[in-house]
């Protein structure tokens, strides 16, 4: 589909919207997501011989459904004649009423969980979410996590087969064990986020088709289990951390958040986001992404970065340290700490921490050391934030910061 | 519905605390695994299960080749042993890991679920 022309485009973005809605409901009715996957794929194609010549379809959603639908069956059919048994159970499939769903009767929730089941290995979540989910081409996944296409196409075929030998089942599990699951959906939402936002390797310092897919991933979420705060949170966290995007780069050269200009900052996100904490606060059943997103929410209100209230960021890494003990917990509190008790006493805290090799870690020191004047011992730790670092945009500002150091 | 087996691997290197473990001790797991089989046959998951004689005992025939050669011990040499084993029949992957989660808690062992070839 490469080189079409804006009409192209647009019916892309289309399917890219519609795809796990069509999937999912493929999945239900068939059974069987490669028959869901290609019958989607079909229906794309037919999208763009047709769509420019007639006209994009009043309920373009429902006009990809219903033809990948057909697309399925036609398939269906002509497998039947080539495997007469294999071809009856796909059919009794089609016979059987949809399984009772649990908690929320949506096929894209059942979908997802289908995708991040415990039974399958953690990157394996994230490469079928992005695939099924966000429609991406496994080039464009592979891509995304800097792995051959063949390791990315060997790894989604491997997941597939484990869904289908060991029968997953594609449905959204019950109360008892919904909380654990929806962690690790959660999880693949906020890995893919993160990945696009400070990009570990590569030329792009920021991947914003993964910021932005784990955005729409994120409020297909909020729209399917509107009642579980946590996937409030995790939305308003993406929300408040993505408006900042077009601050953090000036060029190639990552920018901090205090010497961000905040004229840049998406005002539409944050006004969303603190709906968002709001929300959650009056539920009161704080977790750990409600917890970064109530941090974010306290950098963004504040109009300088002077005027930043520090002590309700430390009072909050405080609380996520309780629920979810980490040393990178402690590591952003530490930034906290430096403000209201000085560098000297963050860098105490921070000197305990067992993270050498995070870059983070040593770039907080060598922050921390420069407030302090400790010119060599800031140098050495910038260098180190260096060479651990695969972000071009943080290396060339770590970089900057380095050569400024006066002394020796 | 679906079969699975859900398998308990022995590591030889227990046996000695095992083996040390007076009858009293062992009593509460006995019960435990017994109570696990009644549920699984009360709620119609169960086909077969079996706890299986030391590996010392097994022989390894191969036909394979021109003549059958029978031989003493195991066919593969692996620090661990199947132990024992549940067949169980269930809709899917969850249901089986809703057994194994408590068949685990029973027999105080890691529990390998697997789907059985469909046909």
């Amino acid at each position: 589909m490469s080189g079409t022309a804006a009409p192209g485009a647009a019916i892309e973005r289309v399917f890219r919207d519609e795809h796990a809605r069509v999937v999912a409901s493929l999945v239900r009715r068939f059974g069987d997501l490669d028959v869901a996957e290609d019958a989607a794929s079909e229906a794309l194609v037919a999208a763009l011989e047709r769509w420019p010549a007639d006209g994009t379809p009043p309920n373009p959603g429902g006009w990809l459904t219903t033809t990948a639908t057909r697309k399925a069956i036609d398939r269906i059919r002509r497998e039947q004649q080539r495997d007469a048994k294999h071809q009856a159970a796909l059919v009794i499939g089609d016979d059987t009423p949809p399984e009772p769903t649990g908690v929320v009767a949506d096929d894209r929730l059942r979908l997802i969980f289908t995708c991040c089941h415990p039974a399958l290995a953690p990157e394996a979540r994230v490469a079928l979410t992005l695939r099924l989910l966000g429609g991406l081409t496994v080039g464009e996944i592979a891509a995304a996590f800097l792995v051959p296409e063949t390791t990315m196409a060997q790894r989604i075929t491997r997941a597939k087969a484990k869904i289908k030998g060991a029968r997953i089942p594609f449905r959204v599990p019950g109360p008892d064990d919904l909380a654990e699951r929806l962690g690790a959906v959660l999880a693949v939402v906020y890995l893919v986020f993160n990945e696009g936002y400070l990009a570990s390797a590569g030329d792009a310092p920021v991947r914003a088709e993964l910021t932005d897919e784990a955005v729409r991933l994120g409020r297909v979420l909020r729209s399917l289990l509107p009642e579980e705060p946590e996937v409030a949170g995790l939305l308003a966290l993406m929300l408040l951390t993505d408006a900042r995007r077009a601050s953090r780069f000036a060029g190639g050269e990552l920018v901090p958040l205090p010497e961000q200009d905040r004229g840049g900052w998406d005002r539409a996100k944050i006004a969303e986001g603190h709906a968002l904490v709001r929300e959650c606060l009056a539920r009161n059943r704080p977790g750990q992404y409600q917890l970064l997103a109530a941090v974010n929410a306290v950098h963004t209100d504040a109009p300088t970065a002077a005027d930043t209230d520090w002590a309700q960021v430390a009072t909050l890494y405080t609380h996520l340290q309780a629920i979810a003990p980490s040393p990178f917990v402690t590591l952003n509190r530490a930034v906290a700490v430096a403000e209201l008790d000085g560098p000297e006493v963050a860098l105490a805290e921070v000197d305990r921490l067992p993270l050498t090799t995070y870059h983070a870690w040593h770039a907080t020191r060598a922050d921390l050391l420069r407030r302090l004047g400790r010119s060599a011992e800031a140098r050495a730790a910038y260098d180190a934030a260096i060479a651990a670092t695969g972000n071009s945009a943080e290396r060339a500002y770590l970089t900057r910061r380095r050569d400024q150091l006066s002394g020796p | 519905m679906s079969e699975y087996l859900l398998s308990v691997h022995h590591d030889p290197a227990d046996d000695e605390r095992m083996a040390a473990m007076t009858p009293e001790e062992m009593q509460p797991v006995f019960e435990a695994v017994e109570a696990f089989n009644q549920k699984l046959q009360a709620e119609g998951a169960w086909i077969f299960a079996g706890g299986l004689m030391p590996i010392e005992q097994a022989t390894t025939v191969d036909n394979t080749g021109a003549q059958p050669v029978v031989t003493d011990g195991p066919f593969a040499e692996s620090k661990e042993y199947l132990g024992g084993f549940w067949v169980i029949t269930v809709p899917d992957l969850d249901a089986a890991l809703g057994w194994a989660k408590e068949g685990s808690r029973a027999c105080r062992g890691k529990v390998e679920v697997r789907p059985f070839q469909a046909e």
